[in-house]
């Protein structure tokens, strides 16, 4: 097609030229800019007197960092913990209160888009008016709105409000519940309840194989749970109960400072965690709701009556016909709001809950100054759970893809 | 079968019309439509599931009720029954203050105080902008409020100039009314841009009349082009330049709305065209520029909007030569523009997507180049499929410049927030006042925009059923 041809075109316009060209031109612009930046970079540093390398790592970190799931996990000690365990408390810390947020708000925002769709006006008209307010204020004062006008109005040090007498109660520092903790024995109880989920997968696929022979089905659901629940229950009891509780203790007498909620007692929810988690939940809620109600709405309707008509009752229709065909439109959208949610917990810096922004990129990089090491190791996490959450969508979607013919 | 009319004695055959009846109750008026929206869904008990069912969607529905109701009754009456209107006699806190805190109110009292609000509004709106320059903010937003609402209004006549000032002239002018201008005019510079600018134009002319042979022919367009690029932005630097003597405002002094604004319409402007270029180098058949766009895209998408404002406001000046120092807000500007020039690009993607190979094929049938045929035939009707999702990535945008108050500059949410820590008005009931204002103005915005989208979406639709 190039010089070969008689027709009257110059060279310039020859595509095949043209695009070598022009693509040539954009690499050889990019490592231009590239060199430049770096050089620029490098320069800066050293008339800062900076110099690069990730041998801070290993220094100790002198920061307190408030009580978290992280902290806890990795023991963390002013002056013994050193700021790779920084990195790793927050890493935890974001995905704590991800994963939390996820489960919530899938939970909310299935009710409320099936709410959306509800012939009831009440119904509707709650779930319209919930998802209208919250997607269309921002986040970031949302979680303002939960922690400062919330959780700081709450009950001082020294008083508390219960929402469970004796159990369940909050103050300003956060709220407190009874907290397991196991005992002798217990693992055999863990054992009991991994062996119970083993075995309903034996009985789906016992199930299954009748339900192919004979055409008779069994009750899956109900076997299932029903092992699930009584067999760890059986071995506990069998085991002496080897769980107590951990009750929190609020002591309104003796030295004013020794008075209010006693550390160490029952499980503390610190009240950042409590105003990230309810602002994520609250706020992503509201968009799985739109997601699910589009997913039920693409399902045509043609398929419940022609599920109807072979005979289907309705709720079979729905497990079998209505929710198969759904899922396929909604977990997609689905994948990516939770992935949303993830990058959203990096808010939680404005109100200093310690996960990875706030307490790598935020505390520990005034100590150490390092910017540029740790803000790539900040977006390298962000990064890598992107990637791997979209390598699983495009694994989904290729298996759940339509087969046409 | 044969009977005779003598047989029967009364007829059975009616000879007149039956009365109409009326509807039946539950189809038609008042009850009708109330048993139709509420109570249809709670009235089924021909099974033990079935009245389960109705009775617990009933349950529900009296607690949604009593729930909404204690909402909305709540809201009514902390935002105007209870709430404090004015402060006549200047005391600032010890308006909203109650009896036990020392002030007037009774007990117990906990509604709006909107003295605070009317003495922070000019620094929620504008932030720490000179009082007496604030007629160029309102000048600003005055042009471009109606610049829009003319470019945006299917019946008026010239919209399309109306657009294409607003995106070319419009943001010179706010930049010289917000900033004061006068960055300093180097006469020599401008001359020197001018005169390139005027000498490649003629070079293009020449060029197209063929003096420099066949070849240099086709590059008649580019030198034009590009000569036109230079004069303009002579004349760029000559407006930038010339002091209107207004008086300066740093863009610290900048806050509130007015940097929500600058920042949302901003990024709302910049990253559609860097979207759309960033759509079609991912879907272009020139492997170096796909495979760039899509580590680009994937690389904005994959982190947080905080790192990458983090990345802006601490990794950019260790970028920069010696001696450059960018302002933070166009540091902001920077990070907010890519993130979403990043999501745009997807959304556009999909549109382009949606695009039947044969418009594809078409356009390259008529001879169109690939510009051409991207202008004229695939982008109008990729972008008019993705309406919802550009106003989508706007709502977006304009929630998410909320968070540059978290690299410090006061934005809306940022400057309502500083003004909470006023001890001059320090009372338990400032922090909600503060954000129900914020929230509002953010929701109008938000939700005005997702209607027009709406409403844009309908009227295409309606124009592609014909």
């Amino acid at each position: 097609m190039s010089g070969k041809t008689k027709a009257p075109t110059s060279v310039l316009n020859d595509a095949y030229l043209r695009g070598v060209f022009f693509q040539l031109a954009l690499a050889a612009g990019l490592v231009l800019l590239f060199a430049w930046l770096i050089d620029n970079t490098l320069t800066n540093l050293e008339n800062q007197g900076k110099s690069l390398g990730f041998d801070f790592l290993v220094r100790t970190a002198g920061f307190q960092i408030s009580q978290t799931f992280g902290t806890w996990l990795f023991d963390y000690q002013v002056g013994v913990s050193t700021y790779l365990d920084v990195y790793y408390i927050g890493i935890v810390n974001t995905f704590l209160v991800a994963i939390l947020g996820i489960v919530a708000a899938t939970v909310i925002g299935f009710a409320l888009g099936i709410m959306r769709l509800s012939s009831n006006l009440i119904f509707k008209s709650f779930a319209t008016v919930y998802i209208e307010v919250l997607r269309n204020v921002p986040l970031l004062l949302q979680l303002f709105f939960w922690y400062f006008a919330v959780l700081r109005a709450m009950p001082g040090k020294r008083e508390k409000l219960e929402l469970i007498p004796g159990l369940v109660g909050v103050n300003i520092t956060g709220l407190y519940m009874p907290a397991p903790v196991p005992m002798d024995g217990f693992s055999y109880c863990v054992m009991a309840f991994v062996a119970a989920v083993l075995i309903t997968f034996g009985v789906r696929h016992y199930a299954r194989k009748r339900q192919e022979a004979t055409g008779q089905t069994l009750p899956v659901f109900a076997i299932s749970v029903g092992i699930i629940i009584l067999l760890p229950l059986l071995v506990f009891v069998l085991n002496g109960s080897p769980l107590s509780w951990s009750i929190p203790e609020f002591k309104e007498t003796g030295a004013i400072l020794r008075r209010g909620y006693q550390p160490g007692a029952g499980m503390l929810l610190v009240p950042e965690m409590l105003a990230v988690w309810l602002a994520l939940t609250l706020y992503t809620a509201a968009f799985i709701a739109e997601i699910v109600r589009a997913g039920i709405l693409a399902v045509n309707k043609g398929q419940t009556e022609a599920s109807y008509a072979l005979g289907l009752r309705p709720n079979i229709t729905l497990r079998l016909v209505v929710i198969p065909q759904a899922l396929r439109v909604i977990i997609p959208p689905l994948t990516s709001q939770y992935l949303n949610l993830t990058k959203n917990s990096s808010l939680a810096v404005a109100i200093a809950y310690p996960e990875l922004v706030s307490v790598f990129a935020g505390t520990a990089l005034n100590q150490v100054g390092k910017e540029i090491e740790m803000i790539f190791m900040m977006m390298a996490v962000y990064l890598t759970f992107s990637l791997l959450t979209a390598a699983f969508m495009n694994w989904f979607n290729a298996r759940v893809k339509l087969v046409e013919r | 079968m044969s009977k005779t009319k003598t047989d029967n004695a009364v007829s059975f055959v009616r000879t007149e019309e039956a009365p109409l009846l009326p509807p039946p109750a539950t189809q038609a008026g008042m009850i009708g439509w109330l048993y139709q929206n509420i109570f249809a869904s709670m009235s089924d008990f021909t099974s033990i599931g079935a009245a389960l069912k109705s009775l617990m969607v009933a349950f529900l529905t009296v607690v949604i009720v009593y729930a909404l109701a204690m909402q909305i009754v709540g809201l009514v009456d902390f935002a105007i029954l209870s709430a404090v209107w004015s402060d006549p006699e200047g005391v600032k806190r010890e308006a909203c203050w109650t009896v036990e805190q020392g002030g007037k109110l009774p007990v117990g009292w906990h509604a709006a105080c909107w003295p605070f609000i009317s003495a922070k509004a000019k620094f929620i709106l504008y932030g720490a902008y000179p009082n007496e320059a604030l007629w160029r903010v309102n000048l600003t937003y005055a042009v471009g409020l109606i610049g829009l609402v003319w470019a945006l209004t299917p019946v008026l006549p010239y919209r399309k100039y109306v657009g294409v000032a607003l995106l070319t002239l419009y943001p010179v002018m706010a930049v010289v009314l917000l900033t004061g201008g006068g960055f300093g005019l180097s006469a020599a510079s401008v001359g020197v841009y001018t005169i390139i600018g005027l000498a490649l134009i003629s070079i293009g002319r020449l060029a197209r009349a063929r003096r420099f042979g066949v070849a240099a022919a086709d590059l008649s367009g580019v030198f034009g082009i590009l000569g036109w690029g230079f004069v303009i932005f002579a004349a760029l630097l000559v407006v930038l330049g010339v002091d209107f003597n207004l008086e300066k405002v740093d863009t610290r002094d900048w806050g509130g709305l007015l940097i929500t604004l600058v920042v949302a319409i901003t990024g709302i402007v910049a990253s559609l065209p860097l979207g759309i270029l960033l759509a079609l180098g991912r879907r272009s058949q020139m492997p170096v520029a796909r495979f760039l766009s899509t580590v680009f895209i994937e690389f904005w998408r994959g982190v947080p909007l905080i790192t990458v404002l983090f990345m802006a406001s601490v990794m950019l000046p260790l970028f920069m030569p010696e001696g450059v120092n960018f302002d933070m807000l166009l540091r902001a500007l920077i990070g907010v523009t890519l993130f979403s020039a990043a999501y745009m690009a997807e959304v556009v993607r999909g549109g382009l997507q949606a695009i039947d190979m044969g418009q594809y094929e078409g356009a390259d049938a008529v001879g169109l180049s690939y510009w051409q045929s991207m202008r004229l035939i695939i982008l109008p009707q990729a972008l008019t499929h993705v309406i919802p999702g550009i106003v989508n990535t706007f709502i977006g945008l304009f929630k998410d410049t909320s968070l540059v108050s978290i690299v410090g500059i006061f934005d809306l949410l940022g400057a309502a927030q500083s003004t909470l820590a006023d001890p001059a008005w320090s009372t338990p009931v400032q922090g909600i006042t503060g954000y129900l204002v914020v929230a509002t103005i953010f929701f109008i915005f938000c939700f005005g925009m997702s209607r027009y989208s709406i409403y844009m979406e309908n009227k295409l639709n309606r124009g592609r059923a014909h």
